[in-house]
């Protein structure tokens, strides 16, 4: 316990570089995935087959694809084609994209919903498709799609150690190479399976909190 | 020249044909109570009279402009209608207040301020000054039909269409609601009603018109309709509800 304590200290810094790269990646690919996420959606619910079947076969495409194949294509294969990103960047449009199909489906249930009845009395008093969408929809959609939502972020949390692969030093990663020159697998990885519960823990008590209120009603 | 105007009017869910070639006008202060038994498609000509539903065959003109789901002018139809709906359809999201003055200042571009004036006016007007705050969830199905009257009235329309708007209340609750709607007809204000209120077409309607499976079987002064039918199919609908 005592060498624990010790090597802890030791440890913990530099594991607190990886897990500052697995917030931003984490924050950075769920802010992507809403805002895509909710233009996937919002193009399947448009009433224009054209802009519905474009966003239908996109989301199928990324949802067909593993993450990790589409890591590679970001970052190892777009420079063939004269875009250059570096590793975090990659790692945060690849995840963004990634998990924006799953995002678009949890808004478009939430977005479906909601009484039709909601649309038509928008549209009486004179609304337009977007001012329903924004002052009537999607604010009742919101509450529907919390619970959810709030699931999506703890699985990015954990997914974002998938940015190890294409060479993102983030938790994962960062806990892997001090163990591999320290030996010290069992205090490494304890201390990074620590720190992820540290995050993913809070959110996963929202979300129940989220879901029993959203029960209630 | 008259408000609201349908002639030859058809209007066809795929194959199944529900209106079946309209003609009626409604002029200008007029109050027009359109019954007739359930499924014969009442609510299917408002809905089309306001856009909200197309229609296949005809015109419908709303103060000379005609109403066509596809074209920009459909947002000038809806600023001269407001619908009151069977099941109030108020934004549950937002306050009494709120829910009143969403169009004008969404819609309308009307200030904040001077729609909050007029909003507050017309809670009063309909009985609720003192529910401004509330949430429809926190209202009687009566008060939340009040409630969506204020908000139809917010827009200040030239005419108001309301389906069934005491359907969905229960008994005790329906003469709060008439009552309102009374008070409007006495100001002069143009009304299409579909109901099954026979008492109140009776008392408040200039016109009837009784449709059965999607063809206007007759129409006429209220009195007139509803006291002396012509029609074999009107008689029997009369006494059913009777
Ligand atoms: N969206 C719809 N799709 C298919 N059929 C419909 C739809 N809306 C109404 N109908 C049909 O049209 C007919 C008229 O309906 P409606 O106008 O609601 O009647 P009412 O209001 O007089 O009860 C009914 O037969 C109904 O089943
Ligand atoms: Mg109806």
């Amino acid at each position: 316990m005592d060498s624990f304590l010790k090597q802890s200290t030791e440890f913990l810094p530099i594991l607190a570089q990886g897990l500052w790269l697995t917030v931003l990646v984490t924050i950075g690919s769920f802010v992507l995935s809403t805002v895509l996420g909710l233009v996937w959606a919002l193009m399947r619910v448009s009433g224009s087959r054209v802009l519905s079947g474009i966003a239908r076969v996109a989301v199928n495409v990324i949802r067909g694809i593993p993450i990790i194949v589409q890591l590679f294509y970001i970052y190892f294969v777009l420079p063939d084609f004269g875009i250059s990103l570096t590793a975090l960047q990659a790692a945060i449009i690849g995840l963004g994209i990634a998990y924006s199909a799953y995002q678009a489906e949890n808004f478009r249930a939430g977005i479906e919903a909601i009484d039709r009845g909601q649309i038509e009395a928008a549209q009486s008093i004179g609304m337009g498709w977007w001012l329903t969408m924004r002052r009537v929809i999607l604010p009742q959609a919101f509450r529907i799609v919390l619970p959810p939502y709030g699931n999506t972020m703890v699985m990015m949390l954990k997914d974002s150690s998938q940015a190890s692969t294409i060479t993102v030093a983030e938790l994962s990663l960062q806990g892997k190479l001090i163990a591999s020159s320290t030996f010290q697998n069992t205090t490494v990885f304890t201390l990074v399976a620590m720190l992820y519960l540290c995050m993913s823990l809070p959110l996963i008590f929202l979300v129940s909190h989220l879901e029993k209120r959203a029960a209630k009603g | 020249m008259a408000l609201i105007e349908l002639a030859g009017v058809r209007k066809s869910f795929g194959t199944l044909e529900v209106i079946k070639g309209f003609d009626a006008t409604v002029a200008k202060g007029e109050v027009v109570c359109i019954i007739g038994p359930s499924g014969s498609g009442k609510s299917t000509i408002l809905r089309c009279i306001n856009g909200l539903e197309s229609y296949q065959g005809g015109r419908i003109t709303v103060d000379g402009i005609h109403v066509d789901r596809s074209q920009r002018s459909i947002a000038d139809v809806r600023m001269r209608l407001s619908m009151v709906f069977q099941r109030f359809n108020l934004f549950p999201h937002r306050t009494a207040l709120e829910n009143v003055i969403e169009g004008p200042i969404h819609v309308k571009r009307e200030g904040r301020e001077s729609a909050t004036a007029r909003g507050l006016a017309l809670l009063e007007r309909v009985g609720l000054g003192q529910k401004a705050e509330s949430y429809p969830g926190q209202l009687s199905g009566g008060q939340q039909q009040r409630v969506a009257i204020a908000r139809a009235l917010a827009m200040q329309p030239q005419a108001i269409l309301f389906d069934e708007p005491t359907s969905a209340l229960d008994p005790e609750l329906v003469g709060e609601v008439l009552a309102v709607m009374r008070g409007l007809a006495d100001e002069g204000m143009t009304m299409v009603v579909v109901t099954h209120e026979m008492g109140f077409a009776r008392e408040v309607a200039d016109r009837v018109i009784f449709i059965d499976h999607g063809i206007i079987v007759e129409q006429g002064a209220a009195g007139e309709v509803l006291s002396n039918p012509q029609h074999a199919r009107t008689k029997d609908f009369l006494r059913r509800i009777l």
